[in-house]
């Protein structure tokens, strides 16, 4: 076991561990942001620089600084390490210029890209960026490519987080899609134009921390702040896939099926392609409950409307709650269990 | 029984005095009020011929904008329709198809784009809120009165700015039924 000290929290993790996730064992404020990491994906982390943190003191026994900032989703704690995030103004200001690196080529065009509301680099851009750009050169530009029926690539998105790449690799069991060029050329295909057509092809889209993919059933169907998450599950057929999603309604519409993610936008479980993209009756699945959507969040926006509450899944609501929805019932849902 | 505030006033009604009694003193007092207002500055205008200066912070009613080109500015961001505390405004996007690139600025457009009079509160919230700089509330017009409910939901064929404005338009006069079928008949 490592003892550590985050922003002047203490906090013991088991040795090996990076300094985010022990960050991510205090959670709250003080843990680091990340576009590319993901728990998840092995391997995953180290390129977008937006966890840099400082550490003060490197170990108990070798308390030098480190003399550079690290990224640290892929630095492993040690013994005494000091580490500074949001108390260390240098972090913060470094933060500024990551943004401001990552927006160089990104093409601001949030009023047309189906992910704003839950993008990363948004909420990034918005708690650690400056509102203003000094970027006045063309930004980079690419040949549309078809990467098949489902799934949306808009190239000039694309942030190069590798997420998607590692996706393919690990979950799909042959590798169709990958980073081609280099540099500044560098661009996410699929190899001799290949169609994504593995079963679990469709996860990419949720790891993408930008709009570069997205689903291609749900294109400019509804903002993701007009539409209402519900936990819900089904028994799948595919032997890997349990079924456990979250269905975006808009009135009694499924408009579109996610995997479950967790407060860091990661995916808990995946989930195939025919849960994602074939199965959007509301027949199909077995209902939950509202997917909890931080309060901050604009997806939790100007929802008036009672949620969908399935009294049954909820065994100690309070009373006032039940008279109330007897009284006004919410929305109707078959597969709805009573 | 005794007051609770003790502001409570005895009122004592004396009886009339003989001016009073007379009546007619009372009757001249008040035609002569009478008399003197056919005299006086009028309070009103004489609507619509006449009107009122607006003030240069007015907020009336919306219109969509085009960009210097004639496209339509709007990209159905919902941006607005997230800012209206009124939830007045509702929106269905569509792709631009090929061909299209004249009419509608971004590659999606709103197919429709409804704002309901009746709930605007005119806060102006929508026109901070666009990112595209498309809706705005026009400082010297207002949502006319009508007869029905319905008439005052607006689609985008009452909203959106016509393609050559014409000097009814510029002074914020709605178009009329006949005028927008020529204006599109032109256009086409």
């Amino acid at each position: 076991m490592a003892k550590i000290t985050f922003d002047g929290i203490e906090v013991e993790v088991p040795d090996g561990t990076t300094i985010l996730n022990a960050a991510r064992k205090i959670g709250g404020g003080v843990v680091p942001p990340a576009m590319c990491y993901y728990t998840p994906l092995k391997g995953s982390g180290g390129k977008c620089r937006a966890c840099l943190v400082k550490v003060s003191a490197g170990s108990a026994k070798d308390p030098r600084p480190m003399p550079k900032l690290v990224a640290s989703c892929v630095t492993p704690v040690q013994d005494g390490m000091v580490v500074e995030n949001t108390t260390n103004p240098q972090v913060l200001d470094v933060r500024k210029g990551i943004v401001e690196m990552l927006l160089i080529n990104h093409p601001l065009d949030c009023p047309v890209c189906d992910q704003a509301g839950e993008c990363d680099l948004q909420n990034f851009a918005f708690e650690h960026g400056v509102s203003t750009t000094r970027y006045e050169e063309e930004r980079r530009t690419f040949d549309k490519i078809d990467i098949g029926p489902l799934i949306q690539l808009h190239m000039t998105r694309c942030i190069l987080c590798y997420r998607c790449v590692y996706t393919a690799n690990q979950i799909t069991d042959n590798r169709v899609h990958g980073v081609l060029g280099r540099g500044d050329a560098a661009e996410i295909g699929t190899y001799i134009e290949n169609v994504i057509d593995n079963d679990f092809s469709g996860n990419v889209i949720d790891v993408c921390p930008v709009g570069a993919l997205t689903d291609k059933t749900f294109r400019f169907k509804s903002r993701v702040w007009f539409t209402k998450p519900v936990n819900a599950h089904r028994n799948c057929s595919h032997e890997k896939c349990n079924g456990h999603v979250t269905l975006w309604y808009k009135g009694a519409d499924v408009l579109r099926v996610t995997a479950r993610k967790d407060e860091y936008g990661e995916v808990k479980e995946w989930i195939c392609n025919e849960c994602r993209f074939d199965k959007k009756e509301t027949s199909d699945w077995t209902i939950e409950g509202p997917a909890q959507i931080e309060r901050s969040s604009v997806i939790s926006a100007n929802h008036y409307e009672l949620p969908v509450i399935n009294p049954q899944v909820i065994a100690d609501m309070p009373e006032s709650v039940v008279r109330e929805l007897e009284q006004n019932p919410p929305l109707k849902l078959g597969g709805f269990n009573g | 029984m005794q007051s609770l505030s003790n502001r409570a006033k005895q009122v004592e009604k004396k009886p009339f005095t003989l001016a009073e009694r007379a009546y007619l003193p009372a009757i001249f007092q008040g035609l002569s009020i009478t008399m003197r207002h056919f005299f006086m500055k009028k309070a009103t205008i004489r609507y619509p011929e006449e009107t009122r200066p607006f003030s240069p912070v007015f907020r009336g009613l919306h219109v969509l904008k085009r960009d210097e080109a004639g496209r339509e500015r709007c990209t159905a961001c919902g941006l607005c329709a997230v800012a209206c505390p009124a939830e007045a405004i509702t929106m269905v996007a569509g792709e631009r198809k090929k061909g299209e690139e004249n009419l509608y600025r971004e590659e999606k457009y709103a197919i429709s784009y409804e704002i309901n009079m009746l709930r605007c509160i005119f806060c102006g919230l929508c026109e901070e809120a666009c990112p595209k700089a498309a809706v705005y509330l026009q400082a010297d017009k207002m949502a006319p009165p009508r007869y029905e409910r319905d008439e005052f939901i607006y689609g985008k064929d009452r909203l959106v700015e016509p393609v050559s404005p014409d000097a009814r338009s510029k002074r914020g006069i709605q178009l009329t039924d006949e005028q927008a079928v020529k204006l599109r008949a032109q256009l086409a």
